[in-house]
């Protein structure tokens, strides 16, 4: 058992290289509003975070991770371009007996805010975060979310079902039913084409009026609205095979990164909506280069965050430790979240954070 | 001394006291009719605790009594990792209910999770917040949603008279148990077809954290022989 005194000064050393590297220091409440963190990450949050109720506040929570507050008042008053260095305690809640994680640990991070050059950003972070992590035989692995949200959006679909399956990029099993469903592999559910049928015989409106009597918010122009949407897309024709296959490849497409853009390359003709984000892959390779990361080692998975990391929608990565660790340090890219939380405005940004609980116990163990 | 959680009024208890019953183990109220006190008779060294069913998973996890009944669904919702908390012993044939998803009957576009999904999707953008699902079964809810990918959704809290919630405008869906639907078709709501969460039933169970002494192991050797049941390997 690593101490606390043991960790803090690990968290001092990394901050103070975060500092070195041109941050400013930063810091956040421990107790944040529920609203915001509820509204980026969905209900899934309560079963992670600690809950708490304020008279006055209403639901609040134990500081689940930087990103949400550091944003929030980056968008509120921050420079531009902005470097963020931070170091605190962050609170999960462990809902497996046994489960030897950690449910308060300390967090140094390290966020940049920059509209110039997103690429460079991307590989100044994971480079100064690979050199913070250097000796403890870690393995890193990337990926980029911007590749399959760029895919999907090239897709010769209907909006609709494009909207559906950005929705749920970050749920892999619903998006895979969603494909399958869209590529004509899984066959319609019964009740859906007994609907179907119905609303080729009668008009919402009067199938509304026919099931019972009217209750709940959920309007009933939002339910004929819905109900006109399926009867159009069931006339929309299914994904081509050929373009389906290309997805099903391209989310499963794990390479050493120097052989993922090669064969993205070779992919890039037959997608080409994915050429743009094909080519900042590629200059992130040649950034990361310059840097002394050897591209032609260092581990791509295509689908790599698309479980653990919502609001990623580019570069992601993760340092990982021996055995079934959580990932020693982790981050990528958000830029969506900070129009989300931005109230109109956004801004590029790409950041990390290490748990120098994980690196004090790796040191220790060496 | 083996103690024995049994739900403390109504139905329950009454079935729970007739299944024992039929198994050579007579338990009663003893004292006045609405004093929670009870007697265990055809079995030397077990003691009868009446508790309320919903406060038993609690009783179970802490130890406190050695075996209990309860609705399966209870035990599943009030404890992380239950499994590796109770052992159950013998689901006892009554007290069935379905614990699912329902939504208005008016909602003609919605018969599955994928439409529920979908449809909160929408809901969302059109009412600025999440479509909400009253229930009690917090946990259990949430972990189906979450394995089944829905999103766009949030619980509120409700712990009874849940299908009247959409009525009465605080959820625009329910997660409730159910043994016929009547009350759903009652308050114009009907099940997904495919959002049943979890099939419950009474069930008897042995609490790991319980005292196992030599007299309690006797006992449940003994009581287990007469329920024709496999005690659970302590």
């Amino acid at each position: 058992m690593i101490s606390k005194p043991a960790i803090r000064a690990e968290a001092e050393r990394l901050f103070a290289a975060f500092r070195a590297a041109g941050a400013q220091a930063v810091d956040a409440d421990l107790l944040l509003p529920a609203g915001a963190l509820l509204d980026l990450y969905g209900e899934d949050i309560r079963a992670r975070a600690y809950v708490t109720h304020d008279p006055l506040q209403g639901e609040m929570m134990l500081r689940p991770d930087f990103t949400v507050p550091v944003v929030q008042a980056h968008m509120a008053h921050g420079a531009d371009p902005a470097r963020y260095a931070y170091m605190g305690e962050v609170f999960r809640a462990q809902d497996h007996l046994g489960d030897a994680r950690a449910r308060e640990y300390l967090q140094v991070g390290f966020e940049v805010f920059d509209r110039a050059a997103p690429e460079a950003a991307d590989a100044e972070v994971f480079a100064l975060f690979s050199q913070c992590l250097q000796g403890l035989g870690l393995r890193p692995v990337t990926g980029d979310v911007g590749i399959l949200l760029a895919a999907v959006r090239g897709l010769t679909t209907t909006d609709r079902r494009k909207a559906a399956l950005l929705r749920h990029v970050w749920r892999p099993k619903r998006f895979r039913a969603l494909l399958d469903r869209f590529a004509g592999r899984a066959p319609m559910p019964t009740a859906r084409a007994a609907l179907l049928l119905r609303l080729a015989q009668d008009t919402p409106e009067a199938l509304i009026e026919a099931a019972g009597t009217f209750t709940g918010l959920r309007s009933a122009e939002e339910i004929a609205s819905r109900a006109r949407a399926l009867t159009q897309d069931a006339a929309a024709p299914p994904l081509a095979a050929p373009e389906a296959a290309l997805l099903y490849d391209l989310l499963s497409l794990e390479a050493p990164a120097a052989a993922a853009l090669a064969h993205l390359r070779g992919i890039a003709p037959l997608m080409p909506a994915i050429e743009p984000a094909v080519d900042r892959f590629a200059r992130r390779l040649s950034e990361l280069a310059a840097r002394g990361v050897d591209t032609g080692a260092l581990a791509f998975e295509a689908s790599h965050g698309r479980s653990s990391m919502e609001y990623y929608d580019g570069f992601v990565f993760s340092f990982l430790g021996p055995g079934t660790l959580p990932p020693v340090a982790s981050g990528g890219r958000y830029d969506a979240l900070t129009a989300v939380l931005g109230q109109g405005r956004s801004i590029p940004a790409v950041g990390g954070i290490i748990r120098p609980h994980l690196v004090a116990t790796l040191q220790g163990a060496a | 001394m083996l103690k024995i959680g049994v739900p403390s009024k109504g139905r329950l208890m009454e079935k729970t006291f007739d299944w024992f019953g039929g198994r050579g183990v007579t338990m009663r109220q003893s004292g006045a009719e609405r004093e929670y006190a009870g007697a265990v008779e055809g079995l030397e060294g077990a003691e009868l605790v009446l508790l309320s069913a919903g406060e038993i998973p609690r009783e179970l996890a802490a130890g406190r009594i050695h075996l209990g009944v309860t609705g399966s669904d209870l035990v599943r919702d009030k404890l992380v990792d239950w499994s590796a908390q109770v052992w159950q012993l013998a689901q006892l044939g009554f007290g069935h209910a379905d614990l699912i998803i329902a939504v208005p009957m008016v909602w003609i576009d919605v018969d599955t999770l994928d439409d529920l999904d979908a449809a909160a999707a929408a809901f969302r953008a059109v009412h600025g917040h999440r479509l909400r699902i009253a229930t009690k079964y917090h946990r259990l809810v949430r972990e189906f949603l979450t394995a089944q990918g829905v999103a766009d959704y949030q619980l509120v809290d409700s712990q009874g008279a849940t299908e009247g919630t959409v009525r009465s405008g605080t959820a625009e869906a329910v997660a409730d148990i159910t043994s016929s639907g009547e009350t759903l078709r009652a308050n114009h709501l009907k099940g997904l077809s495919d959002g049943l969460i979890h099939q419950s039933q009474a069930t008897l169970y042995a609490a790991k954290a319980a005292d196992w002494g030599p007299g309690a192991q006797a006992t449940l050797t003994a009581l287990s022989h007469k329920l024709g049941i496999t005690p659970p390997a302590l």
